[in-house]
């Protein structure tokens, strides 16, 4: 039997895997990724059976390890990076906004960047500071590169593997707070017809659409639910994709139910809601029975892990909203 | 000794006035103080060809030219001098929107680059106009960045000479990763091995990326050589608020060697970046050169460097110019006549008719180019924009705006 009961982080690493047996030259970079296996354990076992060449603990330097990436990218290879907590990424920022993303149109077309950088990221594990981070809107707004989250371990078991088999640069997000979240996997169900940029409607419902990725999925989906209870039937998208948005799936979700909540760890001001909703509004304006609204973090820094449940969108928010959505 | 930048003369001229002596006197210790003063060639500094064309012996360098390949280097030094005058002239003109002068350079960037074996791959920044024509590339391609018609405009990996970097110090970390795919490769230590030059300036030293480079090189011993152009000025900063050290002792820190070259001396550059890159090839490991020289003009044409230099630098500098030692050396051996010399100045002349007329014919590029390229794969949003942005122009045709 080929189903097996899969943790995220452990289908992030049957992922690789997979894809380093497939092809010699994907080469993982990082720290502490060989022989402790990554602080999340993602990579565990992965140096020993593919030795040191092809998983690499680098020195302790993000723009070190981005900008290598680069040059093994320049040389034929496919480097996945690790960085190790979403707010260690900016250190790399130059590499992968000024090089990573524009080598390929730089060259007019002559390289080619398959790199993939994973971040673990978001809040809800009670860390300190910059390892609660949400930074996906930065990338997603930096032309050349192509930005993913996945929710679930089904999802990151064929993401990581459609992320390192793409031509273009990727952000690949992984929801820290979802990593020990189960699933059953079947690996020989062979790779989803979908590709890497869908989004997907995880339950279907016919009152408002809520939009969401990664660790926020599975809140907008407890929502459903216990929307359902009191009769309102909400349809849940996990968008998956944020750069490019995968907008025909969006916007036809949208103008069956006529109203959207867009939910996200990262503030609103100029999070991916904003450009969800001025898409929406632009594309869908006619069918749209109230204003499009957002439930994220709020414009803070991320607080204290001790009141951290009280910037992160819950149930209770996301409630909220569908309620002022459904009664405007 | 110890000095606090306070107390430091306001005038560089303490710093570079003895620059012009036959035989300079600093010494390492005062060398730490005052960081362009021209070292000692027995000292700290590889010398093979004396500012007034005498050639004089190293314990550990030397060369071997015919008086052909000696011509050559001549020759190489003379045209890429005359490509980046004419580059100058055109922007002066208004045809190149900035230039980035390598006028005083072109011993360290034609020595380094004709040292390089076909195998070997090069990351320059956006001064390496010398080491380009010594890789093949057509001096006009280099134009194109400039002119704002486009961002690269050769092919990396068919020159082995990859794209110009702005972002200073960003290109050494490009160079060490593609020195590790050269490792993963297996192509280190035998008769194929390859190497990775990074071409970078004093002001980049102090770049993080810089410095994360040394440390990657020297963890993973890849087969690199960091060649550190020291022009003396990172725009209007002297090298000395670069570093508290010679820029080339700081390698010792990282764990491999450094030595530092007269780089206005062709031969020895050539003589000390062969060594280094063998040492590359057979495993050995990366070495940082510190090729001394000076930037004789300004940092770009938007420059102005009389607010930061004194002309007394500036001519001092003039008495160590790179091609006149050689062409000293040149005439005095009578390896060169003056038909040889006379031949040079046409095609010298011919090759300033190529840039300037190539510069002129330089097509700007169609709007829509820019949605080129920017993936790999099919970005429908990004068609999508494109095609409303092709409809938008569209719409203006036949009309009269």
């Amino acid at each position: 039997m080929s189903t097996q009961t899969t943790t995220l982080a452990k289908g992030i690493n049957m992922g690789l895997r997979a894809a380093m047996d497939r092809d010699p030259r994907v080469v993982l970079l990082g720290e502490d990724i060989g022989k402790l296996g990554g602080v999340f354990r993602v990579t565990d076992g992965l140096q020993k059976d593919f030795g040191e060449a092809r998983v690499v603990d680098t020195p302790l330097a993000e723009s070190g390890i981005l900008g290598t990436a680069i040059g093994m990218a320049l040389r034929g290879y496919r480097p996945v990076c690790e960085i190790q907590f979403d707010g260690f990424v900016f250190p790399a920022f130059d590499q992968i906004v000024c090089q990573l993303a524009k080598m390929r149109a730089r060259a007019g077309g002559l390289v080619k960047m398959p790199v993939v950088v994973r971040i673990p990221f978001g809040g809800g594990i009670g860390a300190v500071e910059h390892h609660s981070e949400s930074p996906e809107a930065y990338f997603a707004h930096t032309a050349g590169l192509r930005v993913v989250a996945c929710s679930n371990p089904v999802d990151a078991y064929w993401m990581i593997q459609q992320a390192i088999a793409s031509d273009d640069p990727i952000i690949f997000f992984e929801p820290k707070r979802r990593y020990w979240e189960k699933a059953e996997l079947d690996v020989e169900a062979g790779p989803p017809a979908e590709s890497l940029h869908t989004a997907r409607v995880v339950r279907e419902g016919t009152d408002l659409t809520l939009a969401a990725y990664g660790p926020m999925v599975k809140v907008c989906l407890d929502s459903a639910v216990a929307a359902e209870e009191d009769g309102r039937s909400l349809e849940v998208l996990d968008l998956r994709s944020l750069s490019p948005l995968d907008t025909p799936t969006l916007f036809h979700s949208v103008r069956r139910t006529g109203r959207l909540v867009v939910v996200h760890e990262a503030p609103v001001n100029l999070g991916m809601g904003a450009e969800i909703a001025a898409k929406v509004q632009e594309a869908c304006f006619h069918s749209l029975e109230a204003p499009i609204l957002r439930v994220g973090g709020f414009d803070t820094p991320y607080p204290p892990s001790r009141i951290e449940e009280d910037y992160l969108p819950d149930l209770d928010r996301v409630l909220d909203a569908v309620d002022r959505s459904l009664s405007y | 000794m110890t000095i606090t930048p306070d107390v430091r003369p306001a005038v560089p001229a303490n710093r570079r006035g003895d620059a012009d002596e036959a035989t300079p006197t600093a010494t390492p210790s005062n060398a730490a103080q005052t960081g362009a003063d021209v070292p000692t060639p027995t000292e700290d500094f590889v010398q093979l060809l004396t500012p007034e064309g005498e050639l004089v012996d190293h314990p550990e360098y030397s060369v071997d030219f015919t008086d052909d390949e000696l011509r050559g280097l001549f020759r190489d030094l003379t045209l890429v001098r005359r490509i980046d005058a004419e580059a100058t002239a055109l922007q002066r003109q208004g045809e190149l929107g900035i230039w980035a002068s390598l006028l005083g350079q072109e011993a360290a960037q034609i020595g380094s680059g004709r040292a390089l074996g076909a195998q070997d791959h090069v990351f320059p920044t956006y001064r390496e106009h010398g080491v380009a024509w010594c890789r093949d590339v057509d001096p006009l391609r280099l134009l194109g960045l400039f002119r704002g018609v486009n961002t690269g405009g050769w092919d990396p990996e068919a020159h082995k000479f990859h794209l110009y970097t702005i972002v200073i110090g960003a290109q050494t970390l490009h160079a060490v990763g593609y020195a590790m795919g050269i490792q993963r490769d297996g192509l280190v230590g035998g008769d194929d091995a390859q190497a990775v030059i990074a071409y970078f300036g004093d002001g980049a030293t102090s770049q993080g990326d810089v410095n994360e480079a040394f440390i990657w090189a020297s963890s993973f011993q890849t087969p690199v050589v960091f060649f550190c152009q020291n022009n003396q000025w990172a725009i209007s900063i002297p090298t000395d608020k670069q570093s508290r050290v010679p820029l080339y002792q700081r390698a010792r820190g990282f764990g491999f060697p450094g030595i530092r070259v007269d780089g206005n001396d062709v031969l020895a550059t050539y003589a000390v970046t062969k060594a280094a890159l063998d040492r590359a090839r057979e495993g050995s490991g990366p070495t940082f050169i510190e090729a001394f020289t000076y930037r004789m003009g300004a940092h770009t044409t938007s420059d102005d460097p009389t607010r930061y230099r004194i002309e007394a630098e500036v001519e001092s500098w003039k008495l160590k110019d790179p091609i006149e030692r050689l062409r000293s050396f040149l005439v005095r051996q009578g390896k060169a006549d003056q038909a040889f010399f006379d031949s040079l100045a046409a095609e010298s002349d011919q090759l300033a008719k190529h840039v300037r007329t190539g510069c002129l014919e330089m097509p700007d590029p169609e709007p829509l180019s820019m949605f080129d390229n920017v993936y790999a794969e099919p970005h429908p949003p990004l068609a999508a924009q494109r095609d409303e942005f092709a409809a938008y122009l569209a719409s203006f045709e036949g009309g009269n705006e």
